[in-house]
């Protein structure tokens, strides 16, 4: 019996979708059988992000509605072992499934894979209320700002109200160099207000893009550092201990030099 | 206070740290759940007790959920802050 995850955030553009892209495809690289669900149906992402966006067929809604098998609709990433996806519906709205689909649909999953996850859509709506509704645990992703940390605030109090319970934090985007000036918030700053536990911190890093780009998840690329963060990550959601990466070898050409040679940047 | 000594030194005060004070005042609003309306029935309320023993401008009357520094030190605690200006005590009130 697999494990249902929740990817969500509240605000939008925080980096849901490249999280669950990349723990989804980490999970598959350490031997899980894993299925990505897309439940942002009418703005689906997740299938572009996984470079997988021309092999869809049938997606959730079709297997929700039985017009398909659920078999039908599910796209096996030829890239990676035991990796499948579930796109979300493009030319329908949240409306079109319900909660009680979204549980019986995960309860099924469940039975095929290891690890569920569902990338869930921003917001507090209806499409919020679907993904976390067949969850047992949730990951929320922020960002170092205050209109981020304020939204996971709320969707932690609302995961919480919904049976969620100890719900896990990511803090996406950390610019190492930013918060030794003072000008951006640190991870204890972030954790002292949410009270939550954190699972990781991943840096701001150009890899990202490159990868996005490619549709190819950093999480396989080895010399990314974000890449690396995700891999983290993912052996803590396996439940092994592994310790916070040290982000200091971030950031510019000549911290990187600095660092090479041994010299602290003060 | 401290903002301001820093000012004085010459120093501004951190974008973290201007970030992290409206964060959580903003967070207070927001886990109070308090609304508007709300704010105003309290604000009614207090106008009705108030008015038994003095009279008050209301007009004038502020109040506002914010936060303040616990007086046991462990920290910042939400506060409910009234400022209610006293045009003159009635004589109903005043001790013999």
């Amino acid at each position: 019996m697999g494990e249902v995850i929740v990817i969500t955030s509240g605000k939008g553009g925080v980096g849901k979708t490249t999280t669950a892209a990349n723990l989804g495809t980490g999970l598959s690289l350490l031997g899980k059988k894993v299925v990505l669900v897309d439940t942002d149906i009418g703005l689906r992402n997740l299938d572009v992000v996984m470079g997988l966006e021309n092999r869809i067929v049938y997606d959730l809604v079709d297997a929700v509605e039985g017009t398909c098998r659920l078999k039908q609709a599910l796209i096996k990433d030829k890239r990676y072992e035991g990796l499948y996806l579930l796109p979300a519906a493009q030319t329908r709205d949240k409306n079109s499934v319900t909660p009680e689909q979204m549980i019986k649909l995960c309860e099924e999953l469940k039975q095929e894979f290891d690890f569920v996850i569902i990338d869930c859509p921003a917001g507090i709506e209806q499409g919020f209320k679907n993904a976390i509704a067949g969850a047992d645990r949730a990951i929320v992703v922020t960002t170092p700002e205050v209109s981020a940390v304020r939204d996971a605030d709320r969707i932690i109090g609302l995961l919480e109200a919904n049976e969620l319970k100890n719900p896990v934090l990511i803090v996406n985007r950390v610019r190492h160099e930013m918060v030794k000036k003072g000008d951006m918030m640190s991870i204890d700053d972030i954790i002292d207000i949410l009270a939550i536990q954190l699972i990781g911190v991943v840096p701001d890093d150009e890899n990202i893009i490159i990868s996005t780009n490619r549709g190819e998840p950093a999480v396989s690329d080895n010399k990314s550092m974000a890449g690396q963060a995700y891999r983290n990550i993912t052996r803590r959601i396996l439940g092994e201990e592994v310790p916070f990466m040290d982000l200091a070898g971030q950031g510019n050409f000549i911290a990187k030099v600095k660092k090479l040679f041994g010299f602290r940047s003060a | 206070m401290l903002q301001q000594l820093l000012s004085k030194l010459g120093r501004k005060r951190s974008s973290k740290d201007v970030a992290k004070e409206r964060l959580k005042l903003v967070l207070i609003h927001d886990r109070a759940n308090v609304s508007p309306q709300f704010l105003e029935m309290v604000k009614g309320e207090i106008i009705k007790v108030i008015r038994n023993y003095m009279e008050i401008d209301e007009e004038a009357l502020e109040i506002q959920l914010t936060k303040t520094v616990s007086e046991e030190g462990d920290g910042v605690v939400p506060a409910l802050i009234a400022n209610i200006p006293i045009k003159s005590v009635k004589n109903a009130g005043r001790s013999i």
